[in-house]
């Protein structure tokens, strides 16, 4: 092709964008708002990765061994001191837990005299931070959002004055304090490490330190993991995000698909002149490929930036949802990855591809003689119709068979996809069949031809229609979801939380003075005390409890042997949470290792809503034996709800026992609900971003037809309609479609919900709920797709209302 | 910049302004510590142990060997302690003030084997302790042990030293044929012009016998060593950038301890101790030792001498030393070139050579 | 009179500014009468047909309908004249694509509340349309088509037809034959036709003709 020629051909392509200015901001709109839902989505998930990444190579758990007491308690000190004067190279860390509350704080102490270089925090192995400073210097290490968010309420002086000493160092997760062992020994008080690291290699001709480490009983060998809990735990929360960025992508492109196809079909007479002029069909499609390059390289760019955007809003919710869920920190400043600039480019290219390849065959199959038939780009036939119900009847098949069938998260994720892309190909036969059967037994005719009418434009729009049946379906099904979950866990709160004031006391010399001060005051004192351990590996709580009608009654049992609450309390044996039962595959009647040393039958399973970690129950009693150096400090206490404020005040009056070491029910219900409610705000903003990209698909939709509505319209103005009652005429066809999308949206949305609750629920987080309707919610969401279908059109009602009888005349004149 | 250096850093209790202050933090000030007092005597055993009040302290061992098949070979050891604070009494189980520093090394004519181990006080993971007569040094499974069962013989008369690094272990046992030898005024040894000293004592009289274990085998070894007490709250001047250090063992019985501080502005200031057969030391202030470069050798991207010409004109001295293994470098934190010698000249004999601050 | 119009006026803004179409035009056609309007290409004819509709505004001047003037009248006031008096064959057949044959016959006689099924029986016989009424205006010819259009004019039983070139799309034969039905029916139906055409031999089968030539009527009657 010469340069004139290319010149020529091009200046006539480009042409129809500068007479469809809207049809160009469509395009760009749909593919910038695709690339950047998608591409926000995966740096909020690579933001989130790469802190795992940090938590899972901190200390180097990802390089080296450990050596931790089987139990997962603090060891002796002259154990780290034997193995040295042995000969073996390890090095000690305390980690623990410091106050409580959501600032509460994970601290490490380290000894960076003998912890392998590799094992060191990213800033004192590249020297930007000087080891002497947290060695002799006595800081601490800690980003700058974890001081900003403020220390936990229950520190004592000194511990606020070491804290007060902070380097801070963002490479770190939010929530963590490192500092030397000395330092952090004083600041929680505590002595001996909780693990050893184990360098690599060992000394010179020494045995093996698995063999030291059998003759010591107590100690076990950790080995190095590469992949850690956090990530594993959290895995199904980002499959979760990707799913929704990819439902976002596809709605995006939606968008895109209709306006390319629309151009194309507008174009189709100048395509056909230009090939009869001698333009080499190759050079046509080069030149359209390279037209539709140019749109994904704007577009990518607009949508780098919005989904920038998008990611730097959302992340802090991404975060209190992490945090709520599974006590995982993932800080709240996102760092910008050169490698989104490229991914957010990709997805855009991948999208006008994706888009764009069945206009590009159009013109590639375009015949140059045969004229054109208005309307055929969109004007699905009734076969091919027909044939995407039976594949989406298919693929609504092959989810039932998984909901039946399947297991494992990753089966889930696809199963859900069969269900709403099988939802979606149904509905333009499904809502053709509904408009057909509807329109024969209209005899009115404007109300007839009005039916006719949106049977006609279905193909056209059924592309969007789609984009908001998924959008609808998904909100429903979350809506649903979240609505069962915040049903089940206030029920479960009442039941768990049943004492009307807890109590933690410091020490058995104040746990004493409280409960002499307690016991002639209120109607129960029922003490209980925990300590940290491992099932099966992972790390776990155990908990002792008294006998008490308040738990016997209460407690949330979701399967039990008879009696379970007496008998275990009795030390016949032990209750577990929901989640360690279905991680280790456990039932009442089974035997469970409580420790290395004793083994108790299973009594009962509990719901444990919103606890990631595994838990088990024993009486007190037995507790008391098997951890006597974690007295029961913590106490619940049964009296009237009405006098607990007083009741609180007086305790700190008469025995000093701070107000912060007392939560009473009230708060705590509070607290969790709040924690609930956060955990889900990252889901609900991204419903509504959904809901609002598939309105704005319908709007393009729209606008991008409205130039082929008047073709539909102009005989019946012409026939003595009023514009006003046309544009009312369009405007409440548009709020048909999105009723009638919301009618195949509500069986669709809880099919969902029951698939989100029974399946991706239990594989994610290792708990079932009871799927529960809420009518209301159900109304309202239909309401809202209403308004958004109602908003999406008033601009071209509007338009159409206004519209010059000229531009109607226009039609009748001359040849479109 | 990296975490190693750093570590060093922390040893030499430093602040950013490390290199300023004299080869490895050494010519800090002493505001705090105690200081070299020219009227305190040293006394033994008390002496043999640390001193936590002075903020610098080590044990240097360095020995002559030679293996069943007559091969020559080299072994260090060392322990440094370094205060981190004045001793203000305060400490936890993870921290009193003091940190620790190994060093141990084997040196062949073709290879050089070394090792370093840190540790903090207070974790007995590293320590000194001496028991009525009873002598114990130790960093991990490190030490430096007295052996001796009779009451009235020295601590460091007969002692076990082992030490273990990733490729090599040893273990020397060394009885010594002689007297200490108090360096400088009575073991008041001045490292400069404006009077930084610090309390300097050998042994260099020990007969070693032992084995020394490497990739390829364990081997025999006997031999000569010399022992290095010194502590200080100073003993370098702010200016002084490093030293080059040698003790000899001559065929004559007679032994030479002989040193060189050298200023930024390339002046230098020696001292040397000349230990007659029977243990009796001559010292000799500024000047009057002279060592003078005569061969250089590339080692870890720096350029070294590892051949001298050290005269000691008083007791006629003239001779030349050469390296048993030019490439004998300590690469550790605080890297430094440490490694047997042989003189040839007025007087034959084996020794050790030590250069820091290159 | 069924139509007449006094003095009427409309121009235009073009690209080379304002244009007038029509200038001080007046014209009556009495009921159950024909007139034919002959003109080049774009001299008006078409606008003067829209005006008459309702479907513009002139700049001056009346056009009264069975004596109401509509240009006083607004949307709201002109619908119902479009939707019971008039029915209009455009040059574009400008069916409705979502109904049936049958359905775009009988859409606007429904609208306007004067459903007869046996006149739009006979007029879809008379178009020779009974094979095609559950067929969709895309599946039938184009000859086919500009019958449907007659046949919606028509069945409505307007006062007045108004057409613009009806036989404009079709070949001279086709052309006849659907002209020749169409007059037949009108003359059954007993109303008024204003009919543009550039065709002298199409003008000639109505009673009177009129040529329209820069704005004004030239009584020239060929």
């Amino acid at each position: 092709m010469s340069r004139t020629l290319i010149l020529t051909t091009l200046s006539a392509l480009l042409g129809h964008w500068r007479r469809h200015p809207l049809q160009v901001f469509a395009l760009i709109a749909g593919l910038a708002l695709a690339t950047a839902l998608w591409s926000g989505v995966q740096a909020l998930n690579a933001e989130a990765r790469a802190s795992y990444a940090r938590a899972a190579n901190l200390l180097g758990q990802d390089q080296f061994d450990r050596i931790l007491r089987q139990d997962g308690r603090v060891m002796d000190q002259a154990i780290f001191s034997k193995l040295r004067r042995t000969g073996y190279l390890v090095s000690p860390l305390l980690e623990t837990r410091l106050g409580s509350g959501p600032n509460a704080l994970r601290v490490l102490g380290i000894d960076p005299l003998t912890l392998p270089v590799a094992a060191l925090p990213e800033r004192l192995q590249s020297g930007s931070i000087a080891v002497t400073d947290i060695l002799l210097e006595g800081q601490v290490l800690m980003t700058s959002d974890t001081a900003s968010r403020g220390l936990p309420p229950d520190l004592t002086e000194q511990a606020r004055t070491i804290l007060g000493n902070a380097r801070y160092d963002d490479t770190l997760a939010t929530g963590l304090v490192i500092g030397d062992i000395a330092t952090i020994a004083k600041l929680v008080g505590e002595t001996g490490p909780t693990a050893l690291i184990v360098s690599t290699p060992q000394p010179f001709g020494l045995a093996p330190i698995d063999t030291w480490l059998a003759s010591q009983g107590d100690l076990i060998l950790q080995q190095a993991e590469t992949s850690n809990d956090l990530a594993r735990l959290t895995d199904s929360f980002h499959l979760n995000l990707t799913a929704f960025g990819f439902l976002a992508f596809a709605v995006g492109l939606f968008i895109t698909h209709a306006t390319i196809g629309l151009a194309f079909e507008q174009r189709r007479t100048s395509l056909r002149a230009l090939r009869a002029l001698g333009v080499p069909l190759v050079g046509l499609i080069v030149l359209l490929a390279a037209e539709l390059g140019v749109f994904a390289l704007v577009s990518g760019v607009i949508g780098l930036g919005l989904g920038y955007g998008l990611a730097t809003t959302l992340l802090p919710e991404v975060s209190a949802s992490l945090r709520g869920l599974y006590g995982a920190d993932i800080g709240a400043a996102l760092q910008f990855d050169p490698i989104w600039a490229v991914a957010a480019l990709a997805m855009s290219s991948i999208g006008a591809t994706i888009a764009g390849a069945s206009a590009l065959w159009r013109v590639a199959r375009l015949p140059i003689l045969r004229s054109a038939t208005p309307n055929s780009w969109a004007q699905t036939s009734a076969a091919l119709r027909l044939v995407q119900a039976i594949l989406g009847l298919g693929l609504l098949a092959l989810s039932g068979l998984v909901v039946i069938f399947g297991s494992g998260l990753m089966i889930g994720f696809i199963g859900l996809a069969a269900l709403l892309l099988g939802g979606a190909l149904v509905l333009p036969f499904g809502l053709s069949v509904l408009l057909a059967g509807i329109a024969t037994r209209v005899r009115a005719p404007f109300l007839h031809w009005a039916l006719a009418d949106m049977r006609l434009s279905l193909p056209a729009l059924s592309l969007s229609l789609m984009a908001l049946l998924l959008a609808l379906s998904t909100n429903i099904g979350v809506s649903t979801m979240v609505g069962s979950f915040r049903a089940t866990f206030t029920g479960w709160l009442d039941q768990r939380l049943a004492s009307e004031l807890y109590l933690t006391t410091a020490t058995p010399e104040q746990a004493a003075r409280v409960t002499d001060y307690l016991t002639p005051r209120v109607d129960a004192i029922l003490p209980f005390a925990l300590a940290d351990t491992r099932f099966g590996g992972l790390p776990a709580e155990l908990h002792g409890l008294v006998d008490h009608a308040t738990y016997r009654d209460h407690w949330p049992f979701l399967e039990a042997l008879p009696d379970a609450w007496s008998q275990m309390t009795e030390g016949q044996g032990v209750v577990i949470n929901e989640q360690l039962a279905r991680r280790e595959g456990l039932e009442p009647g089974q035997d469970f290792d409580v420790t290395p040393t004793l083994t108790l039958p299973i009594l009962g399973i509990y719901s444990d809503y919103g606890n990631p970690e595994g838990q088990a129950i024993i009486g007190l009693d037995l507790f008391k034996t098997l951890f006597p150096e974690s007295p029961p400090l913590r106490f619940a206490l049964r009296t009237d709800p009405a006098t607990v404020t007083d009741l609180a005040a007086d305790i700190t009056e008469a025995t000093g026992l701070s107000p912060q070491s007392m939560i009473n029910q009230a708060a705590v219900k509070d607290i969790s609900l709040r924690v609930f409610e956060q955990t889900f705000q990252v889901t609900y903003a991204l419903n509504a971003l959904t809901l609002g990209v598939a309105g704005f698909a319908m709007f393009t939709s729209l606008l991008t037809l409205s130039e082929m509505r008047l073709l539909q319209i102009a005989p019946i103005w012409a026939a003595g309609q009023r514009r006003q009652k046309l544009a009312w005429a369009e405007f409440l066809r548009i709020i048909a479609f999105a009723s009638f999308c919301a009618i195949f949206a509500l069986p669709l949305g809880l099919a969902l919900a029951h698939y989100l609750l029974a399946i991706i629920n239990v594989e994610a987080f290792g708990w079932r709920l009871p799927l529960q309707i809420f009518p209301a919610d159900l109304v309202k969401l239909c309401a809202l797709a209403a308004g958004a279908a109602a908003i999406a059109a008033l601009w071209p009602a509007w338009q159409l209302a206004r519209l010059s009888p000229h531009r109607l005349l226009g039609l009748f004149a001359h040849e479109r | 910049m990296n975490a190693r250096s750093l570590l060093a850093l922390v040893f030499m209790w430093i602040a950013p302004v490390v290199y300023a202050q004299g080869f490895a933090g050494l010519g800090l000030s002493a505001e705090g510590y105690a200081a070299v007092d020219r009227s305190r005597p040293i006394t033994f055993p008390q002496d043999h142990t640390a001193h936590p009040d002075y903020r610098i302290e080590w044990w240097y061992l360095t020995a002559n060997l030679t293996d069943a098949a007559g091969n020559p070979l080299g072994a260090q050891w060392t322990v440094f302690r370094n205060a981190t604070r004045p001793a203000d009494g305060q400490s936890n189980a993870w921290e009193d003030g003091q940190i620790w520093l190994g060093h141990a090394a084997v040196t062949l004519p073709d290879q050089h084997y070394h090792s370093e181990r840190y540790a903090r006080g207070g974790t007995s993971q590293a320590g000194a302790l001496l028991t009525e007569n009873l002598l114990e040094i130790w960093i991990d499974d490190w030490g430096l042990q007295s052996l001796n069962t009779a009451s009235e013989t020295d601590a460091l008369n007969q002692i076990i030293v082992s030490a273990r690094g990733d490729t090599f272990s040893y273990e020397l046992t060394l009885t010594s044929h002689g007297p200490f030898v108090r360096h400088g005024v009575n073991g008041f040894s001045v490292k400069s012009n404006e009077g930084q000293a610090s309390y300097y004592y050998s042994q260099p009289f020990y007969q070693v016998s032992g084995t020394i274990t490497l990739p390829n085998g364990a081997r025999k070894v006997s031999g000569q060593a010399w022992l290095d007490r010194e502590w200080s709250s100073q003993p370098l001047a702010a200016d002084q950038a490093g030293w080059d250090w040698v003790s000899l063992h001559f065929e004559t019985g007679e032994k030479l301890m002989g040193f060189s501080l050298r200023s930024r502005d390339e002046t230098r200031f020696t001292s040397a101790t000349w230990i007659a057969a029977n243990g009796q030391p001559t010292a000799y202030g500024d000047g009057a030792l002279r060592m003078t470069p005569i061969v250089t050798h590339d080692v870890a991207g720096r350029t070294l001498p590892v051949g001298w010409h050290i005269t000691l004109p008083d007791q006629g001295l003239d001779i030349r030393t050469n390296a048993l293994n030019p490439n004998a470098w300590m690469g550790g934190t605080i890297p430094y070139w440490e490694g047997p010698v042989f003189s040839t000249g007025s007087h034959q004999g084996r020794g050790y050579l030590e250069m820091t601050g290159y | 009179m069924l139509l007449e119009l006094r003095n009427v006026s409309k121009s235009f803004e073009s690209g080379e500014g304002r244009v007038t179409v029509l200038k001080d035009l007046s014209l009556q056609l009495s009921a159950g009468h024909s007139l034919a309007l002959t003109g080049e290409s774009g001299v008006g004819k078409s606008t003067l047909l829209h005006l008459v509709a309702g479907l513009e505004r002139p700049d001056h001047g009346e056009i009264l309908i069975k004596g109401q003037d509509i240009t006083k009248l607004n949307d709201a006031g002109l619908a119902p004249i479009r939707r019971q008096s008039i029915g209009l064959v455009f040059q574009q057949f400008n069916l409705i694509p979502a109904l049936t044959i049958g359905d775009n016959l009988s859409f606007q006689a429904r609208l306007a509340g004067r459903y007869d099924r046996d006149w739009i029986a006979h007029l879809s016989q008379g178009l020779g349309l009974e094979t095609v009424l559950t067929r969709y205006p895309e599946e039938i010819s184009g000859g086919q088509q500009q019958r449907v259009a007659v046949g919606r004019a028509l069945a409505l039983r307007p006062d007045l037809i108004l057409a613009d070139e009806p036989t404009g799309n079709l070949d001279e034969e086709n052309g006849q034959a659907v002209l020749s039905l169409f007059l037949q029916l009108i003359a059954e139906s007993g109303a008024g036709l204003l009919m543009v055409t550039h065709s002298a031999r199409i003008a000639a089968a109505c009673e009177t003709r009129r040529h329209l030539s820069r704005g004004q009527l030239q009584a020239s009657d060929p």
